[in-house]
Parts: C-alpha cells; sequence; structure tokens
C-alpha cells in the first residue's frame, strides 16, 4: 500500500542535533517512523532524542542498520551530505534542504549515476506513506491511509491537495514531495513509474508548476504507460515571464515554462487538469467517480 | 543575480575572453574622456538589467567624443524603455563607451544548465544577434549544442565541433578554442546560471570578439562569492523587493490591487491564481516560508500595505511548521502597529487552526475569516472593489 517507504524501512537523520533536524525527528518519531541513527560529525557516540549519534553515515548503517536517510544539513553542506548517503549505499535519500548552489546538484547528479541510491528532492517536504512512516517535514495528521498516490514539485500546495482528499475520504497510498529546484533527484516520471506498479494505488495526483519541462515529460510518459487515472493541477497561471517565483526552479524563461503549455500537455495526454486549487480534491473524487 | 554588461565583460577580460576597449563612465565628461581615448568611432551603449537596448536606442554611435559626451548626456539620469522593462523603463546610471569593430559575422554562444540532464550545455549559433528564444523558434536546427560532462569539463573536441560548426577556420579556430573553454571557466568558477555572448563577433581583420556580455548567477551560490556579491546593484532591483530580502521574504511586486500573504511557493503561486479567477489580479507574490516567524509576518505585511495599489489583503496560510496560532498573533500585531484600515481575507487551515482562530477573533480587529481559498479569493475581491 506504498512506494519507497513503509513501516520497515530505518531512517538515519543527517543533521539530527541541529535545530530543524531536531525539530522534525521529534515530529518524524511521533508519527511512528523508525528513526534508529543520527549523524553530526563530531558527535558521535552521544545520543539525541533517545537516538544514537554517528560520526558518519557509513556507522549508522554498520551500526544500527539504517537504509533511508533524511538530510537537514545547511545548503552549504547538502550536496555532501547527499553524496556521503549514495556512498553508504542508502536506498532512499531525502534531502529537505533549501537553497543549494546549482552546480553543486550538477556534481552530485554526475556522482549518483551508475549508483543505486534514490534521491529525493532537494527543496522538497520529503515523503509520506500515511499511517506507516514519514520522512520529512510536512504535517502527518492531514493524511489519511488509502490509495491515492500523490507526487508534487510543491510543499504546503500538497498539504493543501492532501487535506482536500483526505476530507473526501481518499486516502493516499504514498505522498511524494519532489522539490523545487531545477535539479532533482526523482522526478514526476520516476515517480509515476513506481505509483503505476504498486498494486495498491489506484490513482495518481501530480501537482506541478511553471518552470521547466517536467510535467510535459510526465504527460508523455502517462500517454505511453499509465491506464490508472491521472489528476493534475498546475500553479501559476498568473506568474509574470523572468521571474523566479520562490523556488529555484519556477520561472518562465523565453516563453517556455508557463501554466498553460502544461495544462495543454497534460490534456492531451488524457490526465485531468483541476481547474482551481480549491478543486483538486473534489477533481480527483469526480474522475475515481467515473473510473468505477 | 543580474549584473551590468560592464561587470561581465570585466569578468570576461580576467578569463582571457577578448572584448572591446572601452570603459565605463557615469557622467558625459567621463564618456567624452574614454571616447577621446579611443581610436575615431566610438559607440554608447546604455547600462541596465534589460535586454532589448538596441531597439530602444539605448546603443548608440558616436563619430566624435562630442557626440559620445551628447548621447552619454541624452542617457544618463533617464529612463530607457525596452522590451523587457515595463512601461516604467529603467533609469540609467552609468554607459559604457566602447571602441567599434569591423564586423563580418554575428554569433551566438551561450551556456545554461539543462535542467533534465543535470549537465551544463555549451549552445552556439551562427545567427546571433537575434534573441535564442527567437532563433529556436524560427530554425531550431541552427542551434548547435554541445552537452559537457560536469566531472571533465569541456573538451577541445567538443569546441572544435562547435568551432567547425560555425564555420570557423584557421585563426578564427585556434581562437574559439580559447574562448569557449574559458567562457566554461566562467560559467563553474562565478557559480552562473547563465553565460550568454550574443553577438560574438567576428571582425575583418580575423579576431572573435565578445561584443556584449551577459552573466546571470546562482543566488544560492553567492555566499561563495565575496567578490561577486559586491557587483549587487540595488538601483535594479524593486525597493519593495530588496526590503523583503532581508527578511528573508520572497516578494515579487505585481500590477494588480488584490495583497497576498502566503507561506510556500506553490501555494502562494496558486493563491494569484485563484484572485484572478475570482476576478481580481494579485499585487504581489509573497511567500513567508515554512518557518515564519512573528517579526517577519510584521515586516511582510509591512511591505505588502507600502505598495500603494494595495486595496485588500488575503493571507493565506497552511500551517505545517508556522503554527495557525503563530501566524495569528504576527498577524493581529501587525494590524495593530500599523493601524490598519484596509480589509483583510485570512484563511487558515492546518496546525493548531482553532487557537489561530479564536486569536483573530478575540483581537477585535476586522478580519474576514474564509473557510477554504475560492471562499478567500472571492471574498477578498468582493472587499478590494468597495
Amino acid at each position: 500500500m506504498s512506494i519507497l517507504v513503509d513501516e520497515t524501512t530505518r531512517v538515519v537523520v543527517q543533521g539530527l542535533t541541529g535545530r530543524e533536524g531536531s525539530f522534525h525527528s521529534e515530529q518524524m518519531l511521533a508519527y511512528g517512523t523508525k528513526i534508529v541513527a543520527g549523524v553530526t560529525p563530531g558527535k558521535g557516540g552521544t545520543t539525541h532524542l533517545g537516538v544514537p549519534v554517528f560520526n558518519t553515515v557509513a556507522e549508522a548503517v554498520r551500526q544500527a542498520g539504517a537504509n533511508a536517510s533524511v538530510i537537514f544539513v545547511p545548503s552549504a553542506f547538502a550536496a555532501d551530505a547527499i553524496m556521503e548517503a549514495a556512498d553508504a549505499g542508502l536506498a532512499v535519500v531525502v534531502c529537505i534542504t533549501e537553497g543549494i548552489p546549482t552546480l553543486d546538484m550538477v556534481r552530485v547528479a554526475a556522482y549518483l549515476r551508475g549508483r543505486t541510491t534514490r534521491l529525493i528532492g532537494p527543496n522538497c517536504p520529503g515523503i509520506i506513506s500515511p499511517g506507516k512512516c514519514k520522512l520529512g517535514i510536512m504535517p502527518g495528521f492531514i493524511h489519511k491511509p488509502g490509495r491515492i498516490g500523490v507526487v508534487s514539485r510543491s510543499g504546503t500546495l500538497t498539504y493543501e491537495a492532501v487535506a482536500q482528499l483526505s476530507a473526501l475520504g481518499r486516502g493516499q497510498s504514498t505522498c511524494i514531495g519532489i522539490g523545487g529546484d531545477p535539479i532533482i533527484g526523482t522526478d514526476f516520471v520516476d515517480a509515476i513509474r513506481l505509483f503505476n506498479a504498486d498494486p495498491d494505488t489506484e490513482a495518481i495526483v501530480l501537482i506541478g508548476e511553471i518552470g521547466g519541462t517536467a510535467e510535459e515529460e510526465a504527460a508523455a510518459f502517462v500517454h505511453e504507460h499509465v491506464k490508472k487515472p491521472v489528476i493534475s493541477f498546475v500553479a501559476g497561471r498568473t506568474a509574470p515571464p523572468g521571474r523566479r517565483m520562490g523556488h529555484a526552479g519556477a520561472i518562465i524563461s523565453g516563453g517556455r515554462g508557463t501554466a498553460k503549455e502544461k495544462i495543454e500537455a497534460l490534456q492531451a495526454a488524457g490526465i485531468t487538469v483541476a481547474a482551481s486549487p480549491a478543486v483538486i480534491g473534489t477533481t480527483v473524487a469526480a474522475a475515481l467517480g467515473r473510473a468505477r | 543575480m543580474k549584473i551590468h554588461e560592464f561587470q561581465a565583460k570585466q569578468i570576461f577580460a580576467r578569463y582571457g575572453i577578448p572584448v572591446p576597449r572601452g570603459d565605463v563612465a557615469t557622467t558625459p565628461a567621463e564618456a567624452e574622456a574614454i571616447a577621446a581615448g579611443l581610436a575615431r568611432e566610438a559607440v554608447v551603449k546604455a547600462q541596465i538589467h534589460a535586454g532589448g537596448r538596441g531597439k530602444a536606442g539605448g546603443i548608440r554611435r558616436a563619430a566624435s567624443p562630442g557626440e559620445a559626451r551628447k548621447h552619454a548626456q541624452a542617457l544618463l539620469g533617464q529612463p530607457l524603455i525596452t522590451a523587457q522593462t515595463g512601461p516604467q523603463g529603467r533609469i540609467v546610471r552609468r554607459v559604457l563607451v566602447e571602441e567599434t569593430l569591423p564586423i563580418t559575422r554575428e554569433l551566438y554562444l551561450g551556456i545554461v544548465i539543462d535542467r533534465s540532464l543535470a549537465k551544463p550545455v555549451l549552445m552556439a549559433s551562427a545567427a546571433g544577434g537575434v534573441e535564442i528564444e527567437e532563433i529556436a523558434r524560427m530554425q531550431p536546427e541552427a542551434i548547435l549544442k554541445e552537452t559537457i560532462e560536469p566531472l571533465t569539463g569541456l573538451q577541445p573536441f567538443q569546441a572544435r565541433k562547435l568551432a567547425f560548426g560555425l564555420d570557423l577556420r584557421d585563426s578564427l579556430l585556434k581562437a574559439a578554442s580559447q574562448l569557449l573553454p574559458a567562457l566554461y571557466r566562467v560559467f563553474v568558477e562565478t557559480d552562473a546560471s547563465l553565460v550568454e555572448v550574443n553577438p560574438c563577433v567576428v571582425t575583418s581583420d580575423d579576431r572573435l570578439i565578445a561584443l556584449d556580455a551577459k552573466i546571470n548567477l546562482d543566488d544560492n551560490a553567492l555566499w561563495r562569492h565575496e567578490d561577486l556579491r559586491a557587483l549587487r546593484d540595488l538601483d535594479e532591483e524593486e525597493p519593495l523587493e530588496v526590503k523583503a530580502s532581508k527578511y528573508h521574504l520572497n516578494y515579487i511586486k505585481l500590477d494588480g490591487n488584490v495583497g497576498c500573504m502566503v507561506n510556500g511557493a506553490g501555494l502562494a503561486m496558486s493563491t494569484m491564481d485563484i484572485i484572478q479567477q475570482a476576478g481580481g489580479q494579485p499585487a504581489n507574490f509573497l511567500d513567508v516560508g515554512g518557518g515564519a516567524s512573528a517579526e517577519q509576518i510584521t515586516e511582510a505585511f509591512k511591505i505588502l500595505v507600502a505598495d500603494k495599489n494595495v486595496q485588500a489583503v488575503l493571507i493565506n496560510i497552511f500551517g505545517g511548521i508556522l503554527r495557525c496560532d503563530r501566524l495569528a498573533t504576527g498577524v493581529v500585531e501587525a494590524a495593530r502597529e500599523l493601524e490598519l484600515k484596509i480589509p483583510i481575507v485570512v484563511r487558515m487551515e492546518g496546525t493548531n487552526v482553532e487557537q489561530g482562530r479564536e486569536i483573530l477573533r478575540e483581537s477585535g480587529l476586522n478580519f474576514t475569516v474564509a473557510t477554504d481559498m475560492k471562499d478567500a479569493a472571492e471574498k477578498v475581491v468582493r472587499l478590494a472593489k468597495q
């Protein structure tokens, strides 16, 4: 009933002892996430929030059996932290950190090629399999276990969509925030491929925004490979060209990357696009009603 | 972060990329003196952070130093309105005075990150002097591309491929083999998001020269480039946006009359969208971020209402990390401190939402509480029209 992470996932938090790391690790623990280790170089051997702290990710894997990581380290050190997690062989690495230089991520992407690690983010809210575990900063209580897969470039807009779904009784298998940066580890197509292969996910919600061509690529993939209902929303219909709308990746450049283009591509692929952010939940419910 | 042409050319020169002789002037007298030091003719180029200067009369040829002075006089201190500046234009505070060149060809060169490949790509075209987007639309086959492996960098064969593709032979091939790797070094070492030479000209005496220069820097990497941070020109930025950046608020001024304050970029964009769907126009984009403090919220409010066009404000918060009670406290404090008269519509959801609503109710201030985004947008648009 979920992809990538579930109740068996054993998490190491990189940056556990920091302010952000501490706050969100408490929330993750309260949600039931199995945090088995923290990593803060120089604080190895101590305990924080009842969790053993190690100097390196490799030690956290060897001694605590971690198989996934959440990264809360500052942007200057985040690229290094991702590579350390990949080197330690973790299957899933979630990088929450915002503001990593793009060329650092170019190097990270090159480092990850040929390795099995799946990076989620950076600059993302993380991933949650409702009722099982959350690796990230999303408010757990708005989620509900169920059969809808959610994938999004946004944070709070995803919470908005999820809350609408939960209120309508439509629970989620897994929700992934893929991040708002130009270079990210997991894109729409990766996430959709996983949801499509998951027998317990019956429909997919895709939340996009202006900038880049990820939505267009997702549309082409859905058209080609996906039979499950896909419902979408694209933020930024009113965004002015040439301006970076909060997210580093959310920019219309040279007239490309507009919401209009994306919506047209999604619709052409047979994807239902919600007309307004207020009706994402009801659009999903209506589409599923039709599908049955 | 954008920088000026003359700043980009100074960086180019440090990397051995040929640029026209010349210098930057802030007064007509300086412009005249620079022109006097150049041979015969000069070009006077307005320095603003926007393209389309040529068509707008911002680039002028001068046959004599006296004429350079006149052109500088006409440009300096005046707004220059181009296709990219908006109707109010940009005040010209500096002009670049350069030698003219015997141009035989105009080429395009540019480096950006290909997002889906996660690698830099060097683009070149024989159709320079036109915007690359225009070339891409009209004749995409005219754009040559070399994807650069980040771990090995631009290889000599790639530079040769592009040079031959641009029909650069003999001494020009050699020049391109030096210029292209230098351009890539600029891109990497300044942490640029864009390096563009449009046009890069071929002269009748077989030289390859960067006639124009554009470098956009990655804001996220500026912390490790103290020298580049110093190139920021606050005069080129919207004053309210400069103020917002001091408080780590993401603010972009727009032309409408409905101010909005939202947490999260995607939700902020959607809020703008739904305001428009309700028949209004957003006055701004404002993302207060995930963990905004009461102080940030107060400052955000000050910035919002400093825009005289704002007739009503919509606050749309999905409380996750940012708790609704903390938000409500910040909003009430700001409204009291600023003695706000304009109507405020608040839509809150998420963590501690009940306490948040309680705080708003008990404040005795005139907040309109909305149940969802649609309701909020409709209410604020109605109030803005009154």
